[in-house]
């Protein structure tokens, strides 16, 4: 390995190393080669699963100090600037917040179910992460499913807050519980309808195919460039996806103003901050599909020369997309719930369907067009 | 046996136990809310035990519409109804004994049949891609059938919808 | 990984899903745990038309009417759901009970 692959791949080239290096120290111990593979998988696995583990909640907790600053400044504050320079460390003090409160769990809640919720919010999203390919070949696992994956990783969530809202015993956290559900359940639909949109453009459901379909035009062949239809389902798919994951201007389930804080009302100390971490987590998850789908991932000029890069464009296109989100939280104001269920239902649901429609046909007549031009030529 | 065939048979093993833990905790609960995500449990099982038989495709499936809309679906009606769960003095009613030695004996019967049976295993490993060729059969071979059943989806929206309206 | 589990298990564990699900639809007595019953019994059914697929087919990648089978299984167990629900929403309203032993107005 020549030092220019090395400093132009980094990070792949340090997992080569380690796996070669392994293997060959395991082989030449004179391990079976069949119990070789399956002790390098493990180990393989468990660093990348690690790697991810630390960088989603690194992640999430800046996000949560870019949410304060950029809400701030839109307001016309300034936000966090005592702890540490531009406020940096408090992400930090807000951790060691929620690890050191105290758990209380209030009297006459369905226990089992009120400690799980949490647990059950948490796991699909960082389940989720298995999937993204932050890089050129950075990706834990390159899944041939990778989209429908993700789908059913989303809808798994709502049965955690199904459990929460119910487990609580609590009013608020039931109504908050059950909007959510209905929600979800509802804004699901468009979301995938908008995906099925983008697989129809690559041809492909694995997140590496759909990106790799991205790839003409110097790496800017990104479908939402491809005119009228990619910029509707992008613009379907952020409003579906910020409905799915209750964010404002869709946080009905835990609207302060209304129901205290909806499903999660009843939880205090490191069983709230799960809560609070799925929420940030589902928001960057939902940018990094987003970026994916729409935004190339991570093609972008000279990322075939220099893989490095890809990383990079990945992580610059899924920060602007989360401050897109971040804006709408700064600007627009909460929906009501019929407004909310009449908009999902009435207008994007059958929007999205003849946009299906609408490409499907004239994918369609390209191809015949095509076969038309091949036979005159031929 | 190989170091993989065993763990492969002790992951089995473990799945078959989670399911059918989950299953029972499905009929015999007494809190219907339980109960149902109980149901959900068992989706996770059956959605491995799709894993272990290499269809991925319909483990996410499950997951997607089993988890996703069914239960979600099931757990909704309990809280619409919630106020009948509670002070319920019995769950099952009270042809349960009956009903309960019948399926012994249907399960005896099965699992003696299942054992009877000279099953050939033609099965080979398969490691391609699956989907493209289950989505060419769905639209080919199968595209009558698959179009009957989206019409059906249509008529079961509407009809619940009418059903369940006010 | 196929070789070293044998059919019968899978067909086992279907069998007993389908006689927990049975029993789920036989003696429970709120309407919504009967249609839990009733889905852990497709779930068994799918389980059997799956395994048989795997093991069963001999060219697996071509002829997937197992998977096939399954899949319309589940179209129509979502379908049974949202219909069978929205039965017990209705009574629900109108009766004020989900109990099936007391939804007895057509018995004589």
């Amino acid at each position: 390995m020549d030092i220019w692959s090395f400093i132009t791949n980094p990070f792949v080239s340090i997992y080569e190393l380690i796996r070669g290096g392994l293997s060959g120290l395991l082989t030449s111990v004179g391990v079976p080669d069949e119990i070789v593979r399956l002790i390098v998988f493990l180990v393989m696995g468990g660093i990348v699963v690690t790697v991810l583990l630390i960088v989603a909640p690194v992640m999430m907790m800046y996000m949560t100090w870019l949410e304060r600053k950029l809400v701030a400044r839109m307001q016309d504050r300034i936000g966090p600037n005592r702890a540490g320079p531009f406020g940096l460390l408090v992400p930090i003090a807000d951790m060691i917040k929620f690890l050191t409160k105290e758990d209380i769990v209030p009297e006459g809640v369905d226990g089992p179910v009120h400690f799980l919720a949490p647990i059950v919010v948490v796991i699909p999203v960082i389940l989720s992460f298995a999937v993204i390919q932050f890089g050129v070949g950075m990706g834990a696992v390159d899944l041939n499913l990778a989209l429908l994956y993700l789908m059913a990783m989303g809808s798994v969530a709502t049965i955690g807050v199904f459990m929460a809202g119910f487990g609580s015993h609590n009013k608020f956290a039931l109504i908050g519980g059950m909007r959510a559900a209905a929600q979800i359940i509802s804004y699901e639909i468009p979301q995938i309808l908008a995906v099925a949109v983008i697989v129809l453009l690559a041809g492909s459901i694995s997140l590496t195919g759909i990106i790799k379909a991205q790839s003409g035009l110097f790496g800017l062949g990104w479908f939402i460039f491809y005119l009228p239809v990619g910029p509707i389902a992008f613009f379907i798919f952020l409003l579906a996806a910020t409905a799915e994951i209750n964010r404002v201007p869709f946080d009905l389930p835990e609207a302060e103003s209304e129901l205290v804080a909806g499903y999660h009302t009843e939880y205090s100390g490191m069983k709230f901050g799960l809560f609070y971490l799925a929420e940030f987590l589902n928001t960057f998850l939902i940018s990094a599909v987003g970026a994916s789908l729409f935004f190339g991932g991570w093609q972008g000029p000279f990322v075939q020369q220099v893989p490095v890069l890809g990383i990079v464009y990945f992580f610059a296109k899924t920060i602007v997309l989360i401050g897109v989100q971040l804006w709408f939280r700064g600007t627009l104001p909460r929906l009501r719930v019929d407004q909310l269920m009449n908009f999902g239902w009435k207008r994007l649901v059958p929007a999205t369907l003849a946009l299906i429609l609408f490409t499907a046909s004239f994918l369609w007549a390209y191809r015949l067009f095509n076969q038309f031009l091949t036979g005159l030529g031929g | 046996m190989d170091v993989i065939g065993i763990i492969s048979q002790l992951v089995f093993f473990l799945i078959a136990a989670l399911t059918l833990a989950a299953g029972l905790a499905t009929v015999l609960l007494r809190n219907v809310f339980h109960a149902g995500l109980a149901l959900v449990g068992t989706f996770f099982g059956v959605a491995a035990l799709y894993l272990m038989l290499e269809a991925e495709f319909l483990a996410v499936v499950q997951i997607l519409i089993y988890i996703g809309a069914i239960a979600v679906l099931i757990l909704f009606a309990i809280m619409l109804t919630r106020s009948l769960m509670k002070n319920e003095d019995s769950n099952i009613n009270k042809q349960w004994a009956w009903v309960a030695t019948v399926i012994v004996i249907l399960f005896v019967g099965l699992f003696i049949l299942i054992l009877q049976v000279p099953w050939q295993h033609s099965g080979t490993a398969v490691y391609t891609d699956l989907v493209p060729h289950l989505g060419t059969a769905l639209l080919t071979t199968y595209l009558l059938p698959f179009e009957i059943v989206s019409v059906l989806l249509l008529a079961a929206l509407i009809g619940a919808f009418i059903i369940a309206r006010e | 990984m196929i070789t070293t589990i044998p059919l019968v298990y899978y067909l086992t564990i279907s069998a007993a899903l389908f006689c927990l699900g049975l029993f789920g639809a036989l003696a429970r007595r709120n309407a919504i745990a009967v249609l839990m019953g009733i889905e852990l019994m497709l779930n068994a059914v799918n389980i059997n038309l799956v395994a048989f697929w795997r093991y069963g087919s001999p060219d697996p990648i071509g002829d997937q009417s197992g998977i096939v089978f399954a899949l319309f299984v589940i179209t129509l167990a979502a379908a049974e759901a949202a219909v069978g629900l929205a039965l017990v929403i209705a009574i629900y309203r109108s009766r004020d009970t989900v109990n099936v032993e007391e939804i007895d107005l057509l018995k004589w």
